[in-house]
């Protein structure tokens, strides 16, 4: 049974107790545990069950390769699933349950699993779930889903309690790991005077090397670390943040740094999360390396860790996974683990090395200590289900006949190590199989490049596979020089730290234990723990045909899990390239992609969430609209009311009303998000010819024209009213939504194609609250505010005049897109609500009401006028909708003239705009198609036309609607059959599309 | 008459930095050729200042003047003064291709103080804001979070930044939630 031994633990201070809750219950801990060394300490080794099989699971590993001890965290707001206990720091009152089980974790029903595992091979869902067809759907991928998943997802409406942030950080040389490489290549790199960014993923520094212990430069490992970050921490231009993981690479230099600021304090103040979005010159991935599993039967079982993690729970917080350990290895870095636990009091009964010859000096010093080794031996199975009890022996050369049993509680396997070269591929960096250490190491000849094509990423010590301290440090000395060099300065001298020669034997590969090991044993040998993928499993997949990796991996689900296989892939790879019979680097690896753990998703989001996930646009009188009961429609970024519904009104209800007191009297429009781009310039006027299909060129100063606007195809894109301003300034009004994109067309054309034209634009579009008077009152209101003439002579329909308007420059617009009586009033914003307030008061006695924008739209579609957007999908071109009015004959070109020239636009069977009017009186469905006589090639009905704008009109006090039809305007007062949302037809008359007061009469007053 | 009224009236957060919106501020769009003759005295006599090297800021008291690109500057003036201004760049133009606006109602203005200004600003803009790398009198055209800014130094604790006025609160919200305590970040 796992305990907290009498005394150690390196990183733990004893005299600080914490409490917290596993499966609801009380447990204890001290500061400085993870939650796994603490579950291991209370006796807690089962902390979790696989995913596909249900298996007992306890942790393998002591960090963030660790695929088995995922938990849920938290409770209520500050819940999250498939947290890694490994890498979990506990803290005082932390509340915890285990996953994946039904109904609890040590009576699981989903365990049954195991037992069917004979008819859960590879690749099982693929075979099992294709037929018959129709019973995916309803039967199959429900069960799936079910069962799919291994933590509890959070609660769909609860808030997230905490906040996060990203923080852009810019550095010369960016160091991704604090191990004594890190450290080193910190070092290194810092004495050119260059930015130095060193972030490391744990709480402490150092990496692992304290538990494997040593000397550098004469003094223990330990003071050598201490002293390295404290000279590190007293350079300025050195920045050091531990508990910040490097989570990818990228192009150019940009690299993510995931901090967790306050996961083991969750009350304190600030942001749980930052993501540090990073530009660095230079990155050096000092990322250590990983142990390798073993791959026997049995190597599942809780107790049967790596033998570098039963080192690091000793050593680290003083944690025995069991009393008995068996070691087993293919090298000579295990033996350290049987002398740590030896040291400690711990029983080892036996070492096996698969190796004929064993090991080297490390083995010579285990037998000094009276451990028992026996060479080239191997385990044939692990006994026990939920905890190991005792293994069985045999040779490794075999076929796993048992030579003996020996009782036990822990095995500590060890099956090499794999440099952690995540970060290096993230962008690219290749690899090179290296024979003699059986692992992918950086090929440092193929590096990622950045935009000049020289490297820069370089890996430093383990990571870049120098796997002893000596080689670590002196490997990693040149990398900061490196990097220091490469990102433009010129690094002093740095002595490289001495650490004294280890001689060790060679490892030797072991992808199989016994390496001829029978059916039975390799079906019982896990590769991926998490997803459960064992060897046979590999196998099956290469004997059906499955010889790419990347395809392989899916088949089976290796490395699929959210360890995205750590522990998994190199043992996967080789075990699918002894398969294929072909050699492990043209099998290869999978791709490694960041991050390298799993991020939150808060850290992505950032600061974007609530009020600020993203940017609501307000005009100057968003306060007065919100004070109003505005009944908000977003339109891009913007909120502009839909309607102002009063006292107990529906939206409907306020709607018609806004439209009836307009036309009967006085409306007041928010127009300011309406689009004002000014455009100046000797060739402002020829510019302007090119973008609108009619003539700008010829508008007189102080008027005003409506113009199309298409893009190079033709399409009608946008619209408005230019007014001249002077000689050689136009203003543009443009669609809410085309202001930004319009402004950016100009600049596109002039940048690119006429960039010798002399013509400058700006958009002002909020520069100016812009305000519609509209009605039968309009002009006595304004008269009322006094200040300028808006007579019917001084200020004719389609001009504009500059002035003061009750004290407030102004420029009213004499424009209508409600056939009324209107006016457009421009002021600065400033001074908007200013006016706004005014236009209410002074229009009282005529009851003023502000209207939003669906009364807008109904009062423009009475009049027949079209909306970008509507009538409009980038299909429509002016010729559609009956503009031909609008398009130049004279002019020699314009943006899209020639397409619109083109066969497909000239063909007369292009539906065309009509006014359309239901037998009933009833609103036709937006969208409603009519019906034609026979069937497409898809058996689908055809159809001639189809409703672009629907609406109940208050003034007509019936539905109309526009649309497209086929000969439209050759049909008038034909009957059609549009299409109702209740599978029925309405009989709809065709009709012109200016519904009321077709000659003018009330907007020209 | 009515008194003008800025986008926020002078909201203004204390965290880990002092968050306010800064009032009116004359400000004109100037687009033409930087290097000519007419556009130079033009700038030089109605903003009192010379025209700005790339990526800076030159200001007299109130009134200077921003480069934003190269054919485009900002103008800066005391916000009642800014139609003069216009007036007066615009006759010192004279016949010369350029473009002046008045664009002191479509910006709003926030400032940002205290010690801290770098990291808060760092969160939310994707600059280098060490001090070797931004200095007073520098400006950079970049984006808050989603919303397109400039941003420039007046000294070093000191920051100002101009953002559209549709967006005024939303550049308020993320300031103030840049600058909430507990976010020291302790990089600059």
């Amino acid at each position: 049974m796992s305990t907290r031994l009498a005394t150690g633990g390196r990183l733990t201070d004893r005299s600080k107790p914490m409490s917290f809750r596993f499966n609801g219950q009380n447990l204890r801990g001290v500061q400085g545990d993870t939650l796994a060394s603490a579950l291991l300490a209370s006796g807690q080794l089962l902390m979790g069950r696989s995913f596909k099989y249900h298996r007992p699971r306890g942790p393998v590993a002591s960090g963030a390769e660790e695929p088995n001890a995922l938990v849920n965290l938290g409770q209520g707001a500050r819940f999250e699933p498939n947290q890694r206990a490994t890498t979990t720091e506990l803290f005082d009152g932390l509340t915890a349950t285990s996953q994946n089980h039904w109904p609890s974790l040590n009576f699981d029903v989903g365990a049954v699993n195991t037992h069917l595992s004979r008819f859960l091979p590879a690749g099982f869902y693929y075979k099992m779930f294709i037929h018959p067809r129709p019973l995916w759907k309803h039967f199959y991928e429900p069960i799936i889903r079910r069962s799919a998943g291994l933590g509890a997802a959070p609660d769909a409406e609860t808030v997230d309690a905490d906040t996060y942030e990203h923080f852009y950080a810019f550095t010369d040389v960016l160091i991704l790991g604090g191990g004594v490489a890190g450290l080193q290549a910190a070092l290194g790199a810092a004495g050119s005077g260059a930015q130095v960014l060193l972030l490391e993923q744990s709480a402490d520094w150092g990496g692992r090397t304290p538990v494997d212990g040593g000397e550098i430069d004469g003094k223990p490992v330990q003071d050598w670390i201490n002293d390295a970050v404290q000279a590190l921490g007293n350079m300025d231009n050195v920045t050091l943040r531990n508990r910040t993981m490097g989570a990818g690479v990228y192009d150019h230099g940009y690299a993510l740094g995931y901090e967790r600021l306050n996961d083991h304090a969750p009350e304190a103040a600030g942001p749980r999360h930052r993501l540090w979005r990073i530009r660095a010159r230079q990155i050096v991935t000092a990322t250590g390396a990983i142990e390798r599993p073993l791959s026997f039967a049995g190597n599942d079982v809780p107790g049967v860790l790596l033998a570098s993690a039963v080192r690091d729970y000793v050593v680290n917080y003083g944690v025995s996974i069991g009393d008995r350990t068996v070691v087993v290895t293919n090298n000579d870095d295990a033996y350290r683990t049987a002398i740590c636990l030896q040291e400690h009091g711990l029983d080892v009964p036996v070492i096996l090395d698969a190796r004929p010859q064993g090991g080297g000096a490390l083995m010579q010093q285990a037998e000094a200590l009276g451990i028992r080794v026996l060479r080239g031996k191997a385990i044939a199975s692990v006994q026990g289900s939920r905890k190991v009890t005792g293994v069985t022996i045999c040779a490794q050369a075999g076929e796993g006949a048992v030579l003996e049993t020996i009782a036990c509680d822990a095995v500590a396997m060890s099956g090499g190590w794999s440099p952690v070269v995540h970060l290096w591929s993230h962008c690219g960096g290749k690899l090179v199989w290296d024979e003699q250490q059986a692992f992918f190491r950086p090929d440092l000849g193929k590096a990622p490049t950045g935009h000049d094509g020289t490297p820069f990423v370089i890996p430093a010590g383990a990571a870049n596979g120098y796997i002893h301290l000596r080689d670590t440090l002196t490997d990693a000395t040149t990398a900061g020089v490196s990097a220091a060099t490469a990102a433009g300065f010129k690094p002093k001298s740095t002595a490289v730290p001495q650490a004294p020669e280890q001689p060790e034997a060679p490892m030797m590969a072991v992808w199989l234990m016994p390496q001829g090991a029978n059916v039975a044993l390799r079906a019982k040998a896990w590769l991926d723990f998490q997803n459960d993928v064992k060897v046979s499993d590999i196998q099956l997949a290469a004997q059906e045909g499955y010889e790419s990796v990347e395809h392989a991996k899916r088949y089976t689900t290796l490395g699929m899990a959210t360890d995205q296989g750590k522990l998994s892939n190199i043992n996967g790879l080789a075990t699918l390239s002894r398969a294929l019979g072909a050699d492990i680097p043209s099998v290869g690896t999978t791709t490694f992609r960041p991050p390298y753990t799993p991020i939150s998703m808060g850290a992505i989001a950032g600061q974007a969430r609530g009020e600020i996930f993203q940017p609501v646009r307000e005009t100057p009188l968003h306060q007065w609209h919100q004070s109003h009961a505005a009944h908000w429609e977003p339109v891009g970024q913007w909120r502009r009311p839909y309607c102002f519904p009063q006292g107990g009104e529906t939206v409907e209800q306020a709607v018609q009303r806004e439209v009836i007191a307009t036309r009967a009297s006085l409306g007041l429009l928010d127009a300011s998000t309406l689009g004002k781009i000014v455009v100046k310039g000797p060739d402002a006027g020829r510019f302007l010819d090119m973008l609108y299909t009619n003539m700008m060129s010829t508008l007189p100063v102080g008027k005003c024209r409506y113009g199309l606007m298409c893009s190079e195809n033709g399409f009608l894109m946008d619209d408005g009213v230019v007014a001249r301003i002077s000689d050689d300034t136009w203003l543009c009004h443009t669609t809410t939504g085309g202001a930004e994109r319009i402004h950016g067309h100009m600049e596109e054309w002039l940048q690119t194609e006429w960039w010798d034209w002399k013509v400058y634009t700006a958009n002002v579009t909020e520069q100016y609250a812009q305000i519609a008077v509209v009605g039968p009152n309009a002009r006595k209101l304004l008269e009322k505010l006094g200040g300028m003439d808006v007579s019917k002579d001084a200020l004719p329909f389609m001009q504009w005049s500059d002035g003061t308007l009750a004290g407030i420059p102004a420029r009213i617009f004499r424009i209508s897109f409600s056939g009324e009586l209107s006016y457009e009033v421009a002021v600065p914003a400033s001074q908007g609500l200013a006016l706004w307030e005014m236009l209410h008061a002074a229009g009282a006695e005529w009851n003023a009401t502000a209207y939003g924008t669906e009364a807008l739209h109904i009062l423009r579609a009475e009049k027949g006028f079209i909306m970008i957007g509507d009538e409009t999908d980038g299909t429509v071109i002016p010729q559609d909708l009956g503009l031909g009015w609008a398009i130049s004959k004279k002019k020699a070109d314009y943006i899209g003239k020639r397409a619109q020239a083109r066969s497909h636009m000239t063909d007369p069977t292009r539906w065309q705009l009509v006014g359309l009017e239901t037998a009933d009186g009833s609103v036709l469905p937006d969208g409603a198609l009519a019906a034609a006589p026979g069937k497409n090639a898809n058996g689908q009905r055809n159809t001639q036309g189809r409703v672009t704008s629907t609406y109940h009109s208050p003034t007509l006090g019936r539905g109309i609607a526009m649309g497209l039809v086929l000969n439209g305007p050759e049909r008038m007062g034909e009957t059609l059959e549009f299409s109702k949302l209740d599978g029925t037809t309405v009989p709809t008359k065709i009709v012109n599309a200016v519904f009321f007061d077709p000659e003018g009469e009330k907007q020209n007053v | 008459m009515s008194e003008p009224v800025s986008a926020l009236s002078n909201a203004s957060f204390d965290g880990l930095v002092h968050v306010q919106e800064a009032g009116l501020h004359g400000m004109i769009a100037l687009r033409g050729d930087l290097d000519s003759e007419a556009l130079q005295s033009a700038v030089t006599n109605s903003a009192g200042v010379g025209v700005p090297a790339p990526r800076t800021v030159v200001f007299d008291g109130a009134r200077g003047a921003a480069w934003m690109s190269p054919d485009e500057l900002l103008v800066f003036c005391p916000y009642p003064e800014a139609g003069a201004t216009l007036a007066q760049l615009t006759d010192a133009l004279g016949g010369a291709h350029a473009l002046a606006v008045d664009v002191s109602d479509a910006r709003a203005v926030f400032e940002v103080r205290g010690p801290r200004m770098r990291e808060v600003i760092a969160k939310l803009a994707p600059v280098d804001m060490s001090a070797a790398a931004f200095q007073p009198g520098t400006i950079r055209r970049t984006r808050f979070a989603q919303v397109a800014a400039a941003v420039w130094l007046v000294d070093d604790a000191e920051a100002r930044i101009v953002c559209f006025r549709s967006v005024a609160p939303y550049m308020f919200a993320l300031l103030c939630t840049a600058a909430a305590p507990g976010g020291e970040v302790g990089m600059f």
